[in-house]
């Protein structure tokens, strides 16, 4: 799991983020129970990017809302990095920003008061906001607004980065150029990061570890981690690795 | 280009003016009408422009005008602050709350349809002929309509926000001034247009029965006097107060408050 593309020393917890959840039922609006999750187990070392990969309604976002503390009606434990003292961002599938309040007054709203003044000024440009900081949200293309979710994510500097199908409804050049940024500004200070998409590639070219779901109720397929450092993770290195993928788990592509 | 640019100019002054220019015209129309009628009538029971005018003058020049409608404003003011207070306070408890709504749901209803009357007397009856029972009789009149319409509000906030700010650690107060708030904002501006015009009439009815000043008290004098200019003054007085306010706060505080929408939305 060691990865020679980050000399920095990780800046997330020391531990790593530990999810052990044994099963998860949601009560239908019919009253039948339906039962989302059997049981998913896995681990995201320390200031490592892993991704979760499924087919559609299989769990992933409900994992992802039980790692975030919204749905805690579930069986089974959590760990997070930094056991918890940290803070956790959520890049959530909408971009969820206050429409009554400015871009920059979204992003630091979310920061801590003891971090209130901290000047955020390097972030916004590597994000390209910087002309963008006194527009409302509603001036925004859904590109933008999802850019501004990601600056205010890292905004708080979280131990725990969590990520929804960040660049689902975009077209692909968008998508592209925002993966790029993601990269950019998480590789400036690497964090534990567990993103949720269907997108193989964006997983291929993202991840550390790919941690593939099965169909409802879920259950792990499969941990396929990628030891290339991102820096040489070429679009031939990509090919090849997604052709082992998708015949090691079919369907997935 | 230049050509497009003073088009454009002239359409924006035209229709900036536009609504104005309608405005005085039908209110000149609606005082043309009146005068014709007066003047055709040629009755005491309905005097001409004029003469409310003189009854205008000659209750301004003593200032007992402005002290009556000042007793009537600190009223209003005084119940509209507490209908608005407490009726937010419960209509949101309600809206969120499905238990403590499907349980006082009745109790709303049964007020919503006590006539204001009933509560005025009442109110005299048990809490004696004094400020307090009037200006909580005006707010007990209110504060059903204001649950009503900050129930809606509540019962539409949005869950993804909310989620949001509990991930980012918002905190009660972050979440209520910046999340919570700004959501409730038209729920608030409708209860509070819809409030304002109803607790004024309901304060002259109150100060009718049990004040000895306030417009109430005047025009209930001037009935007895049969003088129907300074009745007629007196109403108009009071309506030019509540436009100014409605133009000097309500609108722009309504105007700041929605300036993050997005311009043809805004109304």
């Amino acid at each position: 799991m060691s990865n020679l593309s980050k000399p920095i020393p990780p800046a997330g917890g020391p531990s790593a983020l530990e999810v052990e959840i044994r099963g998860k039922t949601f009560r239908g609006a019919d009253g039948g129970d339906v039962r989302a999750i059997e049981e998913i187990a896995f681990q995201v070392a320390p200031a490592s990017f892993a991704t979760l990969i499924g087919p559609s309604g299989c769990g992933k976002t409900t994992t992802l809302r039980i790692i975030l503390g919204l749905d805690p009606d579930f069986d089974g434990r959590l760990r997070l990095p930094d056991d918890g003292a940290g803070r956790i961002a959520a890049v959530f599938q909408e971009p969820r920003l206050l429409p009554w309040r400015s871009v920059e007054e979204n992003v630091r709203l979310a920061m801590p008061d003891a971090d209130a003044g901290r000047d955020i000024d390097q972030l916004l440009s590597i994000l390209g906001l910087d002309e963008m900081r006194s527009r409302y949200p509603s001036e925004l293309s859904l590109g933008l607004a999802r850019r501004v979710a990601l600056a205010r994510a890292f905004a708080i500097r979280p131990s725990l980065l969590v990520l929804d199908e960040p660049f689902v409804s975009l077209d692909e050049q968008t998508a592209t150029r925002l993966r790029t940024l993601l990269m950019e500004v998480w590789s400036a200070r690497p964090t534990t990061a567990l993103m949720v998409t269907h997108n193989l590639r964006e997983a291929v070219q993202l991840s550390d570890r790919i941690i593939f779901l099965t169909e409802r109720p879920s259950r792990i397929r499969g941990v396929h981690d990628l030891t290339t450092p991102r820096a040489e993770r070429d679009s031939r290195w990509r090919e090849a690795t997604l052709s082992t993928v998708a015949k090691r788990y079919s369907g997935v592509l | 280009m230049r050509l497009d640019h003073s088009v454009t100019a002239e359409r924006s002054i035209a229709s900036r003016l536009g609504p104005g220019i309608v405005t005085v015209g039908s209110l000149a129309g609606l005082l043309a009408i009146w005068w014709i009628a007066a003047i055709v009538a040629d009755s005491r029971v309905l005097p001409a422009p004029p003469a409310v005018a003189e009854a205008f003058w000659r209750d301004a020049r003593t200032g007992e005008l402005f002290f009556h409608l000042a007793m009537t404003l600190m009223r209003v003011a005084g119940a509209f602050v507490i209908a608005m207070v407490v009726g937010s306070a419960i209509g949101i408890l309600l809206g969120m709350n499905r238990e403590a709504n499907r349980f006082f749901d009745p109790w709303l209803i049964l007020f919503l349809n006590i006539p204001a009357l009933v509560v005025i007397v009442l109110a005299y009856i048990w809490f004696g002929l004094n400020e307090v029972a009037a200006i909580g009789a005006i707010a007990v009149n209110k504060i059903p309509n204001v649950v009503v319409t900050l129930r809606e509000g509540a019962r539409a906030l949005d869950r993804d926000l909310e989620e949001m700010a509990k991930v980012y650690r918002f905190g009660l107060a972050k979440t209520l001034r910046h999340v919570v708030l700004p959501q409730l904002q038209p729920y608030f501006a409708a209860a509070s247009r819809s409030g304002i015009s109803l607790i004024w009439k309901i304060a002259l009815v109150v100060e009718l029965l049990g004040r000895s000043n306030g417009v109430g008290f005047q025009i209930n004098l001037y009935f007895q006097l049969f003088d129907v200019a300074a009745i007629l003054a007196y109403t108009l007085a009071f309506v030019a107060v509540m436009l100014i306010i409605e133009f000097l706060l309500v609108q722009p505080f309504e105007a700041h408050s929605t300036r993050w929408r997005p311009k043809r939305a805004r109304g």
